[in-house]
């Protein structure tokens, strides 16, 4: 079930502060789960032409209080079903953060290099260590090492395999 | 060192005598929340799980509020998903005819009471702390696992406390103290923490304008937001039906990340102008800016002490012709009780509709979608680019008194700018509950 993560790398999409889910998947397109259907609507609201121009392993860089708003679990569905690799931000709000451990996105809390990464440079991230790489400038840098219970929770796959092996312990 | 609110409540789930901010938990929870949009992801994931069953049935409630009545074919088939399913696991669920807006019908059917812990699928879940309850607005994967487990993980938060000082002035309301708090401290001023409203000016607030100011917690990025119960608000869990055995408030050497004292007495009603909730300004003065649309209700404002407020503005007037007015009770109880008191009469007099309780407009899923270059005064509590319709619509988010008189002038105003006074009979009878709508 755990496989370790490998390699992020992928083109830099670079948005500014305060994106909220509604701009990640505004609630016009809620009225289905399912993921290849939220993903052509995905980003929408903040830029129309990504959904048609994100390629897989493409890395999601933003401001400040990234996913804020809505609690909207089919945000980050919608991000991982267009291929985003993952998502380097100067802060993530809260329950945005919560969703995207559950289901195993890659975030990285990065203030350096959310802001010095450019729109359209090729960004490579290592997600044991943290560390990222914008291989167009050279520049490199390290996020915020997650606390060890996040760390346990990535390792199993996230939420679903931890409730699983619960759910296993209690039987 | 003593504990705040926010500690203590999560120390009592987790077998603890103390918890410290930063720490992370597995607290158990008192009720798991989503609506039909949430839930069905919740329910798919849920059924994913091996041998899973849910851990008490009593303890999950549906609430089909966001798209219904059903809008359109897909949602009518995400609504039904969600009902078998309530259906076939027997949680508690709410539809067409008993449903309310959830954070207005869980605390009005006595299901959140001080002291819980409730884990929503729902960003505004942190309105519970009105109650005294550590309401928390999680993700559908995260309503699965609480499903399952009857527990969630936690980071505890640190708490920040604003103290509210001085005497409301005339038509200033828990919105109008909500939106000036996330315009001093910002979208992201309370980010993971808990928020803690406190003061005489909390004190002296009814149960809606609590419930107002704890929904908003979340525009300001807090977990919940929290109001330590007192005796109006076991008056009104009683009421309801709830327990009032977990009476959680903070110690007096409580550690908080930061604490604000501010002197209230001289602000004014507030209107949050597009596109975040941090950007407020007083309602008088705004004048020119005309608008297309109101919407007075939503789990914002949809109490009943939130619909008199509107009626004694539009009693025996008409909103302008350009301005189509919204009016969306938060419950069924509190729609009724709007009939009764010939509320309803009112607002439909004043050329009004009045529309069964839902989410709809808030987040542009229908009943009240914005066109291109439309304006709306809305009593809800997000004004994001997008957020009611066209990318390029605005919305501007005001207390019910403020989007009542902006009706009536077609253009942002205070009641006072249109020369109507707060009667003090509307103030006694907004004083005596978040309604008094008929429980049982």
């Amino acid at each position: 079930m755990a496989k370790p993560l490998g390699r992020l790398q992928g083109r830099a999409w670079k948005f500014g502060d305060h994106i909220d889910t509604d701009a990640i998947i505004p609630a016009r397109h809620c009225n289905t789960a399912d993921p290849a259907r939220l993903a052509e609507h995905c980003m929408e609201d903040a830029d129309p032409s990504f959904a048609g121009r994100v390629a897989p392993g493409d890395i999601v860089v933003a401001g400040i209080n990234f996913g804020c708003g809505s609690s909207r679990e089919v945000a980050p569905i919608a991000l991982q079903a267009s291929g985003v690799a993952g998502v380097v931000a100067v802060s993530f709000a809260r329950i945005f953060f919560r969703n995207a451990i559950n289901l195993g996105l890659p975030i990285f809390e990065c203030p350096a290099a959310a802001t010095a990464i450019a729109d359209g440079d090729t960004v490579a991230i290592e997600p044991a260590s943290g560390v990222i790489h914008d291989l167009t400038t050279g520049a490199t840098y390290q996020a915020e090492p997650f606390p060890e219970f996040l760390l346990q929770l990535m390792a199993l796959g996230g939420l679903h395999s931890y409730v699983q092996a619960r759910l296993a312990a209690h039987e | 060192m003593g504990q705040t609110i926010a500690e203590k409540i999560l120390a009592a789930h987790c077998d603890r005598e103390t918890v410290r901010p930063g720490e992370f938990i597995n607290a158990r929870v008192d009720l798991v929340l989503a609506s039909e949009l949430s839930g069905i992801v919740a329910l798919r994931e849920f059924e994913r799980f091996a041998n899973a069953r849910i851990f008490d049935p009593r303890k999950v409630v549906f609430v089909f509020d966001h798209f219904t009545p059903n809008k359109d074919i897909d949602s009518a088939e995400i609504v039904r998903e969600c009902r078998e399913f309530a259906l076939r696991t027997g949680i508690r669920y709410y539809d067409v005819g008993r449903v309310g807006i959830q954070h207005v019908l869980l605390p009005e059917q006595g299901l959140v009471s001080p002291g819980d812990i409730v884990a929503g699928a729902d960003s505004h879940t942190c309105t519970y702390g009105a109650l005294g309850a550590f309401g928390t607005g999680v993700g559908s994967t995260d309503a699965a696992a609480a499903m399952a487990l009857g527990e969630i993980w936690l980071k505890v938060p640190p708490s920040t406390k604003i103290i509210f000082r001085g005497r409301l002035r005339p038509w200033v309301s828990g919105k109008d103290l909500a939106l000036y708090a996330i315009g001093r401290i910002g979208v992201d001023g309370a980010r993971y923490q808990a928020l803690e409203f406190a003061g005489e000016v909390i004190e002296g607030l009814d149960m809606a304008g609590r419930l107002t100011m704890a929904n908003m917690a979340i525009e300001a990025g807090a977990k919940t937001g929290l109001i330590a119960p007192d005796a109006t608000t076991t008056e009104f869990v009683r009421r309801a039906g709830g327990r009032t055995d977990r009476l959680f408030t903070s110690d007096p050497d409580a550690d908080y990340a930061a604490v604000y004292e501010w002197d209230v007495s001289d602000l004014e009603p507030q209107v949050a102008a597009p596109f975040l909730p941090e950007n407020t300004q007083d309602a008088a003065g705004m004048g020119d800016i005309d608008i297309h649309q109101v919407v007075i209700g939503m789990c914002t404002n949809g109490n009943l002490a939130d619909l008199r407020q509107a009626a004694h503005v539009l009693k025996g007037r008409k909103t302008h012709p350009r301005v189509r007015t919204i009016i969306i009770p938060g419950s069924q109880a509190v729609y009724l009780a709007a009939v009764r008191e010939g509320l309803v009469e009112t607002f439909i007099e004043a050329e009004c509709v009045v529309s069964t309780p839902t989410c709809g407009p808030c987040l542009g899923g229908h009943m009240g979608v914005l066109a291109s270059g439309e304006r709306c005064v809305s009593t809800s509590n997000r004004n994001f680019r997008g957020r009611m319709g066209h990318i390029q619509s605005e919305v501007y988010l005001a207390s019910p008194a403020v989007a009542a008189a902006s009706a009536i002038s077609g253009h942002i105003s205070s009641p006072t700018e249109l020369g109507i006074a707060e009667s003090d009979d509307w103030g006694v009878a907004a004083l005596s509950g978040a309604g008094e709508v008929a429980h049982g």
